[in-house]
């Protein structure tokens, strides 16, 4: 594909079914109601000369470029602030406009270097455009008088540069960080000829409260604010439209390229989930897809002692075949599995868990989404019937009150967080439910009506007391729960019961009686309220508990089956919800069905041509306690770094040294692969070819920006393994492995390449019912029927603060870096998180005699690791943060075995531990055992 | 044994039937077992019934009783939920 240009119609759509006609140059054209002049030009086919205006920002009339004449009218109105009328006839190519035009441009031009030819925006600069398109020939001020051009640049950021000398104040990037990333960090600084665009107070753009988004890049109509690659590699000359791979938000992306070499990710208009925004990460931390600390080649070793030894693929295939059957002669057919990973495609997870089930023999799959969200994909079922959100993320701009329960959307998916945070700016109510600050609570134009500031570990009591307010005070939305669902009474009755009250949990939470009522009240009366949820939810020993908690609520009040409403997941990964669709789960067959199920385990055994066990598989935790009392011996692990990623340190590591044969597939030697005998060089998502969903449910097309650099996609490596361990397992293409799904799986039967090449994506169900996907779920029913009730009690978890572990550890992530950190921390976006840090209140820190920035232990009851540490008060007192993107740090070295009741969903959230003055010699330091990995 | 060294099966049976107390005992033994049926890989279960068999003391009583209904002899059916 050449280089996509998409048309920038200058001014946001309208919406609304009222039109009005009118002619443009003589064209006729009708438009809804409230369109700009100069858009319905655009759609009539003319063009209209603009500097200031594109079609992602509200009109701002600055550049006087777009001016055109009216019949009937005085002046030269600005085609971009001017609405269409019903009859009106408007006129963009006049020599009065001409000679108005010039002049405009003649003054722009006088005080911008006229570099042209040297400028890294030579071809993709719309001032060098517009010169062209106003028939610009001379300019007659000379640059003696006072200008802009020694203005000094900003290069401070590590992805972009900021050259005020080339500024034209149309304040794109302006209006790009407030109304796009809503983040307000830019300003035009000065009046008049003084005008300038401002990061901040004067400040480097990286001292600035710049989140590096890029909005304002791709907003700046000229070479102001560049991309560094651009500078450096020059303009692309062709896109690939593809799919990030970092977190569930699954933000569309063109891939410009120049030759084989990617020079920028710029995010797609038309992509469903983003809509032309992106993060930092996204748009910009893409190289660690040819950092040097890559590995492209398989390695074996006999045992984790020894050298890794370079092989070809058949040898490694083979290594890996013949060892997995030799496991399984000595210790049985269940003594080996798999782990899939949410980095990896559908296809992708697919045949691994196909793998597993068919060549392995046994159900022992499970996925990464196991220690993040499988508590929603059973408490979503136990209520609505299926595990997914029920919005799209477009669902938020109808929401009146939308509640964030642990969940940091600015930092883990900021894109949605944008989104979030535009309807809160329009006045949409916030509830942050959070034992944090975190930055919604207050940034700029949003406040929190809200925050339920609750101790770790009491989601349950605060959603129950929610439901026990709702109900006793008669808020429930009662034809609702007569109509479409079930077992209300029993709920009721259990949830109005005194022990729910919020005067009863104020004392078990934290939270005060008065505000949570405030709170109950306005959720339950809002007209539209939305749940949004994050790990904050599932990462608890009662995880699946609160998650049926939240659809309690949501059916109590109404508030499921239409814009504006909901429950939803936000998913930490780019893939989570894709690869549980996919059967990652050892319990469940592709589409959630239950391996017992006789009728649905005869569907598959047909089409893969083996008998299936009946019997659930080892989830994740389960496979490391096996690993320790020996009957589980073999394990191939797909993208995912558990020695870093999963809790208790110690135990996961253990439990790798006691199998006989590790083998991860991934793209760095990661934690993991230093206890592994076998290493398959994996993919990154510039070279997949297949498929993402994200958490709205939406698949999204990965195509290959460039070819695998290890010589083989990662799906026919697995395919081979199968091969070689006798399984036959052959496919030419991943669409033929979508077809597959598709034919076994009711709710993807209407998916392939061919349908999302078409329409863009697609969010599923996608069949016969909905040809063209489902944007929002349990319309007029749920997919159990009825939606039910089930009772949650609250059971404290058995993790307790004590004399000797006093505090209470909850970890989270941050913007710049992505779980384990093996992508981010190579790339620039060290800059911003070097390294993992303790977030600690300075009370907290007071008592101990720690000063902000001192290196501290942390410990806990399994074990101990040393970090800096950081005064917040963003904590409340008791309870510490870190984040777990550095393997030197380990932050779960401490986090226990503690998990959901339901799922083994680790207890992240919650861990006693007790935080010191580091002195030398005083603790092991899981810092020196590890390896630190800097950015290229 | 202290409260974090028990068996995996032990503790996470005992987590499990904490949530199925404001069940009648007989209702909860039932959905406990439908659970852990549902759930748990059967080397897991099997340690559950020798664990329960050879020290029932480390049980929770509606742990116990789920186990008894997942046993052989039991009436626990491997129908899901």
């Amino acid at each position: 594909m050449s280089l996509l240009k998409e048309p920038d119609l200058g001014t946001p759509a309208k919406a609304g079914p009222a039109t009005v006609s009118l002619e443009v140059d003589g064209l006729p054209v009708t438009v809804p109601e409230g369109t700009s002049v100069m858009r319905a030009a655009a759609l009539s086919g003319v063009e209209i000369p603009k500097l200031c205006a594109t079609d992602n920002l509200e009109p701002f009339g600055s550049c006087r470029l777009c001016l055109v004449e009216i019949d009937g009218r005085k002046g030269t109105p600005a085609s971009c602030t001017t609405p269409v009328a019903e009859g009106m006839k408007v006129h963009t190519q006049t020599s009065r406009l001409e000679k108005l035009r010039q002049g405009v441009m003649e003054l722009y031009i006088s005080d911008h270097p006229l570099d042209c030819l040297t400028c890294a925006a030579n071809g993709d600069c719309e001032l060098q455009d517009m010169s062209g398109a106003v028939g610009l020939r001379q300019v007659r001020y000379g640059y003696e008088g006072e200008n802009h051009l020694d203005q000094p640049k900003d290069t401070s950021n590590p992805y972009f540069d900021f050259d005020p000398s080339k500024c034209i104040a149309c304040s794109r990037c302006v209006r790009a960080c407030g109304e796009v990333q809503g983040t307000f960090a830019l300003t035009i600084e000065g009046r008049g000829f003084e005008s300038k665009v401002s990061a901040g107070a004067g400040e480097l753009f990286m001292d600035s409260e710049c989140v590096s988004c890029g909005a304002c890049v791709q907003a700046c109509p000229t070479a102001t604010l560049e991309e560094r690659t651009v500078v450096d590699l020059g303009m692309p000359s062709r896109s690939v439209l593809t799919t990030c791979a970092y977190c569930g938000v699954g933000c569309s992306f063109k891939a410009e390229l120049r030759g084989d070499e990617l020079v920028r990710m710029v995010p797609y208009k038309d992509g469903g989930a983003n809509e032309g925004h992106s993060c930092v990460k996204g748009r910009f931390a893409f190289g660690y897809a040819t950092h040097p600390d890559r590995v492209l080649s398989p390695m074996v070793r006999e045992s984790i002692d020894d050298e890794w030894r370079e092989v070809d693929w058949d040898t490694a295939i083979g290594y890996v075949a013949e060892k997995m059957r030799e496991v399984q002669a000595r210790h049985g057919v269940g003594a080996i599995g798999g782990i899939t990973s949410s980095r990896c495609t559908d296809e992708e997870v697919y045949v691994v868990q196909k793998m597993v089930r068919a060549a392995f023999g046994n159900n022992n799959v499970d996925t990464c989404a196991r220690v993040c969200h499988s508590p929603t994909g059973y408490g979503l079922k136990q209520t609505f019937g299926t595990s997914a959100g029920t919005q799209d993320f477009r669902s938020v701009a109808k929401a009146d009150v939308i509640v964030v329960i642990g969940a940091n959307p600015t930092d883990a998916h900021p894109v949605f967080a944008s989104r979030m945070k535009r309807r809160l700016r329009e006045g949409a109510q916030l509830i942050v439910i959070d034992p944090r600050r975190i930055d919604l609570v207050r940034s700029p134009h949003v406040e929190a009506a809200h925050h339920l500031r609750l101790a770790p570990g009491t989601n349950v009591a605060v959603v129950n007391a929610f439901a026990h307010v709702i109900v006793t005070e008669g808020l429930a939305d009662r034809s609702f729960v007569d109509e479409r669902c079930e077992e209300y009474d029993e709920w009721a009755a259990f949830i109005a019961g005194p022990e729910n009250s919020p005067e009863a949990t104020e004392e078990i939470s934290g939270v005060p009686a008065a505000q949570l009522r405030a709170a109950a009240r306005l959720y339950a009366s809002a007209g539209n309220a939305a749940i949004y949820y994050g790990l904050g939810v599932t990462e608890h020993s009662q995880g699946s508990t609160m998650v049926i908690g939240m659809a309690n609520l949501a059916m109590a009040t109404g508030n499921i089956g239409r814009d504006g409403v909901g429950v939803n997941p936000l998913r930490g990964q780019n893939n989570v919800q894709g690869s549980c669709d996919m059967g990652s789960f050892p319990h469940e067959l592709p589409g959630y069905r239950h391996i017992a199920d006789d009728a649905v385990r005869s569907v598959f055994e047909d089409v893969w041509g083996r008998e299936l066990l009946a019997e659930p598989g080892l989830r994740i935790p389960n496979m490391f306690d096996a690993a320790i009392d020996g009957s589980f011996r073999a394990l191939f692990v797909q993208g995912e770094d558990i020695a870093q990623s999963d809790p208790n340190t110690k135990h996961v590591t253990a439990a790798l040294r006691a199998m006989d044969l590790v083998v991860v597939q991934d793209l760095f030697i990661n934690e993991t692969a230093r206890f592994a005998h076998v290493f398959l060089p994996g993919t990154s998502f510039l070279e997949k070819d297949g498929t993402f969903i994200n958490a709205e449910r939406r698949i999204n097309r990965v195509r290959p920006v460039m070819a695998p650099k290890t010589g083989k996609h990662e799906w026919e490596i697995v395919c081979e393994i199968a091969q070689a361990m006798g399984y036959p397992m052959e496919y030419s293409h991943p669409r033929e492995i979508m077809a597959e799904i598709a034919a076994l799986t009711p709710t993807f039967a209407g998916v392939s390449f061919e349908k999302l090449d078409e329409l863009g994506s697609v969010q599923w169900p996608c069949n016969d019912n909905a040809p063209e996907g489902t944007p929002i779920m349990h319309v007029d029913g749920f997919v159990r029927g009825k939606g039910r009730f089930v009772p949650t009690p609250f059971v404290p978890t058995r993790e307790r603060s004590t004399r000797r572990f006093p505090l209470i550890l909850t970890t989270g992530r941050i913007l710049s870096q992505y779980n384990v950190g093996a992508q981010t921390r190579r790339t620039g976006n060290v800059a911003w998180h070097p390294e993992d840090v303790l977030e600690i209140h300075p009370h907290d820190a007071e008592v101990r005699g720690i000063a902000d920035g001192d290196r501290v232990t942390l410990s806990s009851r399994v074990g101990e690791t040393s970090l800096h540490a950081v005064l917040s008060d963003r904590m409340p007192v008791g309870v510490v943060y870190t984040t777990f993107h550095h393997p030197v740090t380990g932050a779960n070295v401490v986090t226990t075995e503690n998990s959901d009741w339901a799922t083994n969903c680790p207890e992240y959230k919650v861990t006693a531990v007790q935080v010191g003055l580091k002195t030398a010699g005083a603790a092991v330091d899981h810092a020196e055992q590890a390896v630190p990995v800097l950015a290229d | 044994m202290g409260a974090h060294e028990e068996s995996p099966q032990t503790r996470m049976a005992n987590e499990i039937a904490v949530q199925f107390r404001h069940q009648p005992a007989d209702k909860a033994a039932t959905a406990i077992a439908a659970h852990i049926r549902q759930f748990w890989d059967p080397r897991m279960r099997a340690d559950l019934l020798h664990r329960a068999a050879t020290a029932p003391a480390s049980f929770d009583p509606l742990a116990l009783a789920a186990a008894r209904l997942l046993s052989p002899a039991g009436r626990e059916s491997p129908a899901t939920r």
